[in-house]
């Protein structure tokens, strides 16, 4: 298997994980501090036998990208939060027709035009319930340039495995922070592809499934045995409008169920040092990097200071938040945002454990010593 | 010789539309037009959006991607490119294809994606209670323009044309066999191809623009139009408030799933 060592910054990083994972289809609309995704993939993706297209807005892509997964390749864009806020009906139409995809936010600072080259965190609820109705979904934050990569063929992995759309939730530092990461090939093994009906007889295919909680096979728009059926509205297995109160009501839930019973296998993280830890980081994306470093001063200080990161910010790894809230006496949480995220961890706080927010949304990344400053005041 | 039928799914009729709608003469049409064309149901996929004419992939047995208001001609752009075999349809009434959704439109005629988008006009949004759309005539009235509309209507084919598209046609559902045939010369054009209808919604905008029963609007909107040789005959004058109907554009263009490949293979040698 080929594999090289690369410097390169994190958007590049998240191009070849794409690739690598076998997403041969981009539909985008450049947007900062994405926009090195869009050019990368528009001179990678023919390479390798894909296709770019840029679109005329946010909206027609995530309309492009669910067309060109239903007819089986793998897809993805790239946009920062005014393109997310754009997406989110369609989104929605992924996420009701069940359609995988994946959907990379390289955050910046905000509302509205924001300051459009400053890192930000301030996307994670617009992620989560952006689009309207119950749903659930997955979202994945790289905290480094190597997990830019690994982390964007686990998004693809799991948006096959799940039939979803999948985020990756970057943010303006990790997209254009330089590393040395190792690019490699993946072995088939590594790489989910999303299930197909073999074996069913075509007039028994059902496009839909809602008796267990994962989801019914996907065969590609043109196959030759099977035709597909997907649609926005709330429909029945054979993927017919069905708008009864049993029906919805079932929907609702299979769609919120098959991801939420299924955290073990989609919530990833990271733990440092939470053995003996006291006082804990909980992290995701860049603003681990200042923890890390708050952390490792404050162990060379003597104190028991651990850290987890959340790799999956959604669903939130609950179990392991609870873990945390139950052993340690502090929780320091650092976000660029005003505590989205800490806001959450709250509510999992049976424990008494004392949760502190540490936030910044000046456009600057946190510093360690804010981190620490921040959990000396409150604890 | 395969029949109209086959492509049906019989079990959902009768159809969700008014009585006098124009909507079930476009379904059959599109049946008819596979069947005269003896294609392969898996090989055929239909992209629709939201509005009354949106729901007739409810009674299609084909592939069928039914998408947001305003969003099938994008998503049929991403199915189109990803692959290049199929034989999309795009199921599109006037405020999906030219209000909500007109940017994409534009684009798509423009970037000549591979596709037969057929456009149910009826000059106004029938599934909501029959508002305006940026088709309905200035002057008429409207469940949101009672005191008469003061926009000026898209010409949809004008549009499609202005922006490059190499195949735009237009009839009414007063000529099925006319729509059956536009719809099968589209399939068979490599590149974008538009067919318009000009539709009749007797319910809402026929009532309320006196156009008579759904028997006289049908005939009204047949007698609005003339034949595209005819058309090409007649002054500017003479062509006030007439339509000129069958093959309006029928030019050759490279469509541009072959362009790209061309680059693709190229990067391959």
């Amino acid at each position: 298997m080929k594999s090289e060592k690369r410097f390169i910054e994190g958007n590049i990083a998240i191009v070849e994980g794409a690739i690598a994972a076998g997403a041969r289809f981009y539909a985008g609309y450049p947007i900062s501090p994405s926009s090195e995704i869009a050019e990368y993939s528009s001179k990678m993706l023919p390479k390798v036998g894909g296709m770019y297209i840029q679109m005329e807005d946010e909206i027609s892509s995530m309309a492009a990208l669910l067309g060109a997964s239903a007819a089986g390749k793998k897809a993805y864009t790239a946009t920062s939060g005014p393109g997310i806020s754009l997406m989110q009906e369609n989104l929605g139409l992924g996420i009701m027709s069940e359609i995988p995809c994946v959907v990379i936010d390289v955050q910046r600072s905000g509302p509205s035009t924001g300051a459009a080259t400053k890192p930000a965190q301030g996307d994670m609820m617009q992620c989560r319930w952006g689009c309207h109705g119950d749903h659930s979904v997955i979202a994945l934050s790289p905290a480094s340039v190597q997990e830019c990569f690994d982390l964007t063929v686990q998004a693809f992995n799991m948006a096959e495995k799940y039939r979803t759309p999948v985020y990756l939730m970057a943010d303006e530092t990790i997209g254009h922070l330089r590393e040395t990461v190792t690019i490699r090939e993946l072995d088939p093994s590594e790489i989910i592809e999303r299930e197909q009906p073999h074996g069913i007889a075509p007039q028994d295919f059902r496009p839909y499934d809602y008796d267990r909680d994962m989801p019914s096979p996907m065969p590609p728009f043109g196959s030759d045995q099977y035709l597909s059926r997907t649609t926005g509205s709330t429909h029945d297995e054979k993927g017919e409008f069905c708008p009864t109160p049993k029906n919805i009501d079932r929907v609702t839930h299979y769609l919120t169920n098959k991801i939420e019973a299924h955290t073990d296998d989609i919530c990833l993280t990271k733990k440092l040092h939470l053995d003996d830890a006291e006082v804990v980081f909980i992290t995701y994306g860049c603003s681990t990097r200042s923890a890390m470093s708050a952390m490792e001063q404050l162990r060379k200080e003597g104190i028991k200071a651990g850290l987890l990161q959340l790799q999956t910010v959604w669903p939130l790894p609950e179990k392991k938040i609870r873990q945390v809230l139950a052993s340690a006496k502090t929780v320091v949480v650092p976000e660029l945002n005003l505590g989205q995220i800490a806001g959450e961890i709250r509510k999992f706080n049976d424990y008494g454990c004392s949760v502190i927010q540490a936030n910044r949304v000046d456009g600057i990344l946190i510093t360690p010593k804010q981190t620490i400053d921040a959990w000396k005041e409150g604890r | 010789m395969a029949n109209y039928k086959d492509y049906m799914l019989f079990d959902k009729l009768p159809h969700t539309w008014c009585a006098g709608c124009g909507h079930g003469v476009i379904l059959q049409a599109i049946a008819d037009a596979l069947a005269m064309q003896e294609l392969d149901k898996h090989d055929v996929a239909l992209v629709s959006g939201i509005g009354c004419f949106g729901r007739v992939d409810d009674y299609l047995d084909i592939n069928c991607m039914h998408v947001t208001h305003g969003r099938a001609l994008p998503a049929a752009t991403g199915m189109a490119l990803a692959n290049p075999d199929l034989h999309i349809l795009v199921t599109m009434g006037d405020g999906d294809c030219c209000t909500i959704g007109g940017n994409h439109l534009i684009h798509a005629a423009r970037r000549n994606i591979n596709v037969t988008a057929i456009v149910a006009n009826n000059y106004n949004y029938g599934q909501t209670g029959g508002q305006y759309s940026a088709t309905t005539p200035e002057g008429s009235v409207t469940s949101t323009s009672i005191y008469g509309h003061v926009e000026p209507g898209f010409d949809i084919c004008k549009l499609a044309e202005a922006a490059g598209a190499p195949f735009v046609a237009r009839t009414t559902p007063y000529s099925p066999m006319q729509i059956r045939n536009l719809i099968q010369q589209g399939m068979s054009v490599k590149g974008f191809a538009l067919i318009e209808i000009m539709d009749t919604c007797p319910t809402h905008y026929g009532r309320l623009n006196k156009f008579g029963g759904a028997a006289r609007m049908l005939e009204k909107v047949h007698e609005m139009t003339v034949p595209v040789e005819k058309a090409r005959t007649m002054s500017e004058e003479e062509l006030q408030g007439k339509f000129a109907a069958g093959v309006l554009v029928n030019k050759s263009r490279e469509d541009y799933y072959t362009k790209y490949r061309r680059i693709v293979d190229s990067l391959k040698a």
